[in-house]
This record gives structure tokens, C-alpha cells and sequence, in this order.
């Protein structure tokens, strides 16, 4: 009876730890993720960010499924690990556009190089003679509230001309639009062409064209929206469906803004007046708004993302003689800053910085900074070393 | 390629000959009977007759029970006989199987989808004596309820001499020892080892043919296997998992029906076991995976897949300790232009702690026996560098699993298990934890 006793308590000891947490790894704090819903979803929104979700991080293409023949990376997830930043290993090459006259390359397989190919085949190579880029993936987070900043908010903080004479003169970058893409309501048109706000060098209008492209180029994956096959240059039947896609980019508007870690230390607090203090604020602006959106979690939201979304001459030292869209070759969009300090948790425990990951810290990076940023790169060095201190500990709270 | 497996066939004649010519005792196979001391823990107690007869604990009327030390570990290549089985009145044929059942409570980064209840598998064995020198065997799995229906073993046997024995049909690949000696009610842990499943693709079998055999000096057994069988195929390169994936090629439906390119997977294994101290296996597998040509023209070159895989059991005789790990090393020939997210050198194992606390009689259970055991295990899908930055590429897994398992006879195995699991994906970012608590049995029938 006894033995009996004592199997019996151990059974249901062992039955009741089914249900016990502390066994079990603890959840990440939320302000570590940069995956996951922005606040406010809705229940069926909240479905269609799942699918999403599940169309960016799971789905892989194989020969089967109509990769390539010729791509750079298997899936979407394969580039932006946890939603955030890419590696060295996923950066992607870009060639062929050295000015704004467009690409003379786009018949040699510009402007992307598919560096990789199913078995048997070969891939692309840099044509000799073709101005190049290297594009580290960046982090997806917050994109839906970047996407419905106004046209009119970005022209309000362009100073082309340097008006204000303080050294900084960003410019919203003017594109033309692909067929598929519609202006968004109150969009600003100019002959033609309208506000572009995403990618290095601001040429994309909005996160479909975003998401069709990278299907297109990164994956080798034709849509109705791009269907032009990159192996054969031929239109081919599409390979993903439109619902997949717009769900994929109904997830990437969704995506959550990263949270500040140790926002009140007084480290970080210091740190955030020397932002100020030596002028990175004036091109990572730190609060930007939202004009109406369809989606209400989006409409007319203020959010701090550290960016103008604007085009900045950069200096020579960033200066690859590779463009696209209206920017010149040495000028960049101003990218966020918002998730930086999470950054390593995606880039394999380091930092891989810069449009193409070449600084491997923070301090590096700005370094590297120069054209309109080189004053606020002079007045970093004049700062003292525990101050640096304060400025990376905000920066690294982002 | 004809000369080729010719001259492979002569070799291996003048190596059996030259075996035959020595002085060695011939063991008889174990599907023929036989007693041997297990290295065993749980089966510490006695030594069992595989083969006998036990009528009066029969459970039916028309069958007999054929009782097999299932907790035992004869040779690992063995095991596929020994089993127990149902035979009815005297006719030649025999059936068995098991069931495994578990629930389990598991969390992913302190998220978890709650409680589930599981049939991981249910297998049923038919064997029969054909006549003289011919059986037969067969294995059918049911997985998941059933969502899976698979031959796994289907073989006939055709016996000359202990050391010549010739397999066709369905063959159970001897490549490591879990995978032909995979039975759930062998085991302490309700989830099978990773390596053994995502690695060596468990269980793996294909069609072919082959010679196996054994002999024995003294206290001394020494046995091989050789195959020749349908192989891989390109799956294992171009997969939803996104990393080199040896499992991929099970779900190719013409694999039993044809080679996906014509070239036969070679498999050899030699295994040596001292009745003191346990066993020693050495496997070796390998053959060409992609369709390198269609209808005469040449596609691609002819992209191989070798596995080498060590294991070795023992029991710590001080203690009744038993011991059991596998290992293998994996080499995948991937094209230099394809994704580095393919893994072209692969490896990982597990060892297995397994200390016999209690036996005794328990609820009218005359040979309980309660065992506290501990599984470690590594899987790395992808052992090289990033040439961009020189620092190795993560993509693996690392788990500990104790167990806590009541043995209330030789065929059926109640388990408790806790796993603790560490994966960390292709770049080393920080490992995403997984942590479950696992409550099942498993059970000869």
C-alpha cells in the first residue's frame, strides 16, 4: 500500500507539472523582440498579420515552389533574422546606375546581382566596368507608420537649398511610380514622379513595391505585380499569389516599433542631450507623425523613429558611384535609428552597420560619417570619452 | 559503373572466404534463438531466452506469446528480430508491434500553445518462416495517427550460412544503431535523439539488397552488413526546413518504385561486442543525391552525400550503469554557388545515462524495474565558417533530457521526461529555448 502510495504522489506530481511555468524558459522581455503586432490590431487584423507573419518567416522557396533559378536568398526570413538587421552574409549587390540618368546595366541583370543558383546553373557576375553597391538587409520594424509619414511632413523638413544655413540640406527623393502602385490619398505628384521614403537609397514609394521587388529579385519569385522572370528576362506566370503578398505587406505595416531598454538611466538620459547637443537630431529626427491610414493602429500616430526619411549627401568616404532613383551617388536616405541597440541580436552578436555593414560599431559608424554629417562627426570627437559613453548608451536604449 | 560494383562483389567474396577460412566459432542468428547476457541495466535481473514460449501468460486464447528481452541490447543490427511477437497455433507467421503515447506541456521562449496529447506511431510486425532458410519480416508504421503510412522494413531473408546470409525487399539502412534498433519501448526518452532523426534520417530504409552476418571467438562477436539500396535525392538540398536536410528525401513518393538517379547508395557496417564490454559499431553510408542527368543529358556533376557514424554501448558493471551514444559526420557535396544556408559538413550525436534505481516486484509486477536517466545530445546542420566575417556558422541544437521511467515488464516502458533545448539559428544570434515536460508510455502488443 505504501509503494503503492508513494507511485501514486509521484504520478500525479509528475501529471502536475504539466501546468508548472518555472520549468520552463522565460519569455524574452518585450522590449528585446522586434518581432510581433503593434498595438491596437484588431482581431481579424490580427489574423492577417499571422498570415503574414507566416508567408515572411516560414515560408521557404525551393526549386519546387519556383525559386529562382538564380536568387540571393531562400526566403525572406533567411535576410532579416527576428525582424531585425541582416549579416555580412545576407548583404545584397546592387550595380549598374551611377547618376540619374538610370541604369545601363538592366540588360547584363541589373540592377541586382543573383549571386546564387539552383544546382547546375551559374549565377550572375559584376559586368566588368559597373558601378556597385553593397545593401545590408535593414530591420522591418515600425515600416507602416514610416510608410504613412505625409508627403507634405517630409517636404516641411526638406532644405535643399540650406536655407537655414546649418549645414544639412536632406531632399525628399522624387521617383516614378510602377504601374501597380497608387499614390496614397494626399500624395504630392511633380511631373510625374512622387515622394519615395523606402530603401538606401529612397527609390521605393511604398512596402508593396518593396515586397514585390524583393520577391522578384531576391528570390527569383515573379508576381503579377513583377512578372518578369530574372533568368530568362521573360514574363512568366506568377509564383506567389497577390493575397499572399498583400498579406506579407499588411505584416510588415504591422510589425511593432522596437520599445526603449533603460530609456531613464541617467547614462542614457545624458546621452540623449549630446544627441542633440552635436546635431544628429537634425537628420535622425527623433519624432515623426503619421498622416491617415486604413489601418487605425497606424492613423495619425506619433512615433520617434530617428529619421527624416530625406536624402543626405554623405561625404566621399560613403560615396560607392552606385545610385538609384533621383539620389546622387553619395547621398543616402537617413536611415532609423529606433531598434539599433537590438541590432546584434540579429546580426549574430555584433554590430554590422552603415548601408552596406562595413562599421562594425557604433563609434565606427559614425566615423565613417561625413558630407552634411561631418560637422556633428567633428563635434563627436571633441566630446570626452565618458560622454561617448552617455551617447552610445542612448543610442544602444533605441 | 558495372565494373565498378563487380569489382566490389569480388572483393568482398575473397573477404568472406578469407573470414570463412579462420578458425571461428559461428554464432547462430538471433531470430533462431539464443541466450546472451544483455549490457542492459533494466535487464540486469536475468537472462532471457529470446525465443521462448510462455503459454500460460498468454493473452489470448489462439496466440502464444514469443517473449523477447526487448530492454536488452543485443548487436544493435539484431534488433529488427528482437522483438516480441504473437504467433497463432503453429502456423508460421508471427505478429507484433507497439504503441507510444505521450502528452506533453512544452514553452518556446516562455511561449507555449498549451497541452497536446499524442500517437507518435503505432507499428505492426508480421514475420513468418517461409521454409527452409527463408523468413520473412516486415515493419508497418503508422505515424501521427496514422497521417503517415509507411513500410519501413519488408525483407526477405535468406539464410546460407551464418556468415552469409542474403536481405532483399525494404531494408532497414545499418547506418549508427538507433536507426535499426529504434523501437519505443526500447528507450527511456520519449523523443527520439535529433541527431538520429534529422541527420541520419531514422528511420531509413529503402529498397535493395544485401549480405549480413556474424560470427563469435570466445567472448568476442563480430558482425557486418552491406547494402546496396535506393539512395537520396536533391531534396535534401532544396527543402522547406531551409538547411541541408537529410529527412527530405523520405518524402519522395517514388522512392521505393525508383532510383532518383540511378546510382545505388552503398551502406556498410562492422560491429564488435565483448559480452563485458559492450559493443562497438562503425557505419559508413554514401552514394550520389542529385539527378546529374535526364533522358542522356548531363545536368550537373554527380553531387555526393557520405555519412560515417560511431556507436558504442556498455554497461559500468559496478554500477548496472548503462551507457549508449552514437555520432556521425556527415559530408554534402553542395555546389559553391548555391546558398551557404545548405550545410556541406553536418554532425551530431548523443549519449545516453541509464542507472537502474529499483527492482522489484511493484503492483503485481514481478520484475519492475525503475530507471533515472540522462540524454545529452548535439546537432550541428552546418559545420563551417561565414567567408564575410570568418566566424563559424551557428545553425544547432543542444539538449538535455532526464527521465524518470517505470519498466512494469520487459515490453512496455512508462517515461517521464523533461527536456531542455537550446537552438540557435545560422547566424548565433541568442539561442531560442524550448523547454517541455513529456509524460508517456510505450509498448510491445
Amino acid at each position: 500500500m505504501k509503494t503503492f502510495s508513494t507511485f501514486f504522489a509521484t504520478g500525479l506530481f509528475a501529471f502536475s507539472l504539466l501546468g508548472c511555468d518555472w520549468l520552463m524558459p522565460r519569455q524574452k522581455p518585450e522590449n528585446h523582440l522586434l518581432d510581433g503586432p503593434i498595438e491596437q490590431l484588431s482581431p481579424a487584423e490580427n489574423q492577417r498579420f499571422l498570415a503574414g507573419d507566416k508567408a515572411f518567416n516560414l515560408e521557404v522557396f525551393t526549386s519546387q515552389n519556383g525559386l529562382g533559378p538564380l536568387f540571393v536568398a531562400t526566403s525572406c526570413g533567411s535576410c532579416h533574422a527576428g525582424d531585425g538587421k541582416g549579416h555580412p552574409f545576407t548583404t545584397l549587390i546592387r550595380f549598374g546606375q551611377s547618376d540619374q540618368s538610370g541604369n545601363r546595366f538592366l540588360n547584363q541583370g541589373g540592377p541586382q546581382l543573383q549571386q546564387r543558383a539552383l544546382p547546375g546553373l551559374l549565377p550572375e557576375t559584376l559586368p566588368s566596368g559597373a558601378a556597385y553597391s553593397r545593401f545590408m538587409p535593414p530591420a522591418n520594424t515600425g515600416l507602416g507608420l514610416l510608410e504613412y509619414v505625409t508627403d507634405s511632413l517630409l517636404l516641411a523638413m526638406e532644405d535643399p537649398a540650406d536655407s537655414n544655413q546649418d549645414g544639412i540640406s536632406g531632399r525628399v527623393s522624387w521617383n516614378y511610380l510602377p504601374a501597380y502602385v497608387d499614390p496614397k490619398e494626399g500624395a504630392i505628384g511633380q511631373a510625374g514622379k512622387y515622394i519615395c521614403r523606402f530603401g538606401k537609397k529612397a527609390a521605393v514609394y511604398d512596402l508593396l513595391q518593396q515586397t514585390a521587388v524583393a520577391y522578384n529579385q531576391d528570390m527569383g519569385i515573379a508576381s503579377s505585380f513583377e512578372p518578369i522572370d530574372t533568368y530568362t528576362g521573360q514574363e512568366v506566370e506568377p509564383e506567389v499569389s497577390n493575397t499572399k503578398i498583400q498579406d506579407l505587406v499588411f505584416y510588415l505595416r504591422t510589425l511593432k516599433v522596437p520599445l526603449r531598454r533603460n530609456a531613464q538611466q541617467p547614462v542614457v538620459v545624458a546621452g540623449e542631450k549630446l544627441f542633440f547637443q552635436i546635431g544628429c537630431e537634425n537628420c535622425h529626427r527623433q519624432t515623426l507623425r503619421t498622416g491617415k491610414s486604413p489601418i487605425s493602429a497606424l492613423s495619425e500616430k506619433e512615433f520617434h523613429p530617428y529619421t527624416d526619411l530625406l536624402l543626405h549627401q554623405m561625404g566621399q568616404d560613403l560615396d560607392d558611384g552606385y545610385t538609384e532613383g533621383s539620389a546622387d551617388s553619395d547621398e543616402w536616405r537617413t536611415p532609423p535609428l529606433w531598434g539599433l541597440g537590438l541590432s546584434p541580436s540579429s546580426q549574430g552578436g555584433g554590430y554590422f552597420l552603415l548601408h552596406d555593414g562595413r562599421a562594425t560599431s557604433i563609434e565606427k559608424a559614425i566615423e565613417w560619417h561625413g558630407g552634411e554629417a561631418l560637422q556633428s562627426r567633428q563635434d563627436f570627437n571633441a566630446l570626452t570619452l565618458q560622454e561617448k559613453q552617455h551617447l552610445f548608451a542612448f543610442l544602444e536604449s533605441l | 559503373m558495372k565494373k565498378k560494383l563487380q569489382l566490389l562483389g569480388f572483393l568482398f567474396l575473397v573477404l568472406l572466404n578469407g573470414l570463412a577460412a579462420g578458425n571461428l566459432t559461428a554464432f547462430a542468428q538471433s531470430q533462431s534463438g539464443g541466450s546472451q547476457t544483455s549490457n542492459h541495466p533494466a535487464d540486469s535481473r536475468s537472462t532471457i531466452d529470446s525465443s521462448r514460449i510462455d503459454p500460460k501468460k498468454d493473452s489470448t486464447r489462439f496466440f502464444k506469446r514469443i517473449l523477447a528481452d526487448t530492454s536488452r541490447m543485443m548487436l544493435n543490427m539484431e534488433a529488427i528480430y528482437n522483438r516480441p511477437f504473437l504467433q497463432l497455433g503453429k502456423l508460421g507467421a508471427s505478429v507484433g508491434g507497439y504503441l507510444e503515447s505521450n502528452s506533453r506541456y512544452e514553452s518556446v521562449d516562455g511561449i507555449s500553445e498549451g497541452i497536446s496529447f499524442q500517437i507518435p506511431r503505432l507499428t505492426v510486425f508480421i514475420s513468418s518462416t517461409i521454409g527452409k532458410r527463408l523468413k520473412f519480416l516486415t515493419e508497418i508504421e503508422l505515424e501521427q495517427g496514422g497521417k503517415e503510412i509507411g513500410i519501413e522494413f519488408a525483407s526477405l531473408d535468406v539464410s546460407f550460412h551464418p556468415l552469409v546470409n542474403i536481405r532483399g525487399g525494404v531494408v532497414m539502412i545499418p547506418i549508427g544503431a538507433f536507426n535499426q534498433n529504434h523501437d519505443g519501448p526500447k528507450w527511456e526518452f520519449i523523443d527520439r535523439p535529433i541527431s538520429s532523426t534529422t541527420l541520419i534520417p531514422s528511420t531509413w530504409s529503402n529498397v535493395g539488397f544485401g549480405l549480413f552476418g556474424k560470427y563469435g571467438l570466445g567472448n568476442w562477436i563480430w558482425a557486418y552488413e552491406a547494402y546496396l539500396t535506393n539512395g537520396f535525392d536533391d531534396r535534401i538540398i532544396s527543402n522547406e526546413q531551409n538547411r541541408t536536410w537529410l529527412p527530405a528525401s523520405k518524402q519522395n513518393p517514388n522512392r521505393f518504385e525508383e532510383s532518383f538517379n540511378g546510382v545505388p547508395l552503398t551502406t556498410l557496417k562492422f560491429a564488435l561486442r565483448n559480452r563485458s564490454l559492450g559493443e562497438v559499431g562503425v557505419s559508413w553510408m554514401g552514394g550520389v543525391y542529385n539527378k546529374f542527368q535526364q533522358d542522356g543529358l548531363l545536368l550537373d556533376k554527380r553531387r555526393r552525400v557520405d555519412f560515417l557514424a560511431l556507436d558504442v554501448n556498455t554497461t559500468l558493471e559496478a554500477t548496472k550503469t548503462y551507457l549508449n551514444g552514437e555520432w556521425v559526420w556527415i559530408w554534402v557535396d553542395v555546389p559553391a554557388t548555391y546558398s551557404l544556408q545548405f550545410g556541406k559538413r553536418l554532425q551530431g550525436g548523443f549519449v545516453d545515462i541509464v542507472q537502474p534505481l529499483l527492482k522489484k516486484s511493484l503492483f503485481g509486477w514481478d520484475q519492475a524495474v525503475v530507471n533515472l536517466s540522462l540524454r545529452a545530445e548535439y546537432t550541428d546542420y552546418n559545420a563551417s565558417s561565414f567567408p564575410e566575417t570568418g566566424k563559424p556558422i551557428a545553425d544547432h541544437v543542444i539538449a538535455l533530457v532526464p527521465s524518470l521511467s517505470l519498466r512494469p515488464s520487459l515490453q512496455t516502458v512508462f517515461r517521464f521526461n523533461y527536456r531542455y533545448q537550446w537552438q540557435a539559428d545560422l547566424l548565433g544570434n541568442p539561442p531560442s529555448r524550448t523547454g517541455s515536460i513529456q509524460i508517456g508510455f510505450s509498448t510491445y502488443f
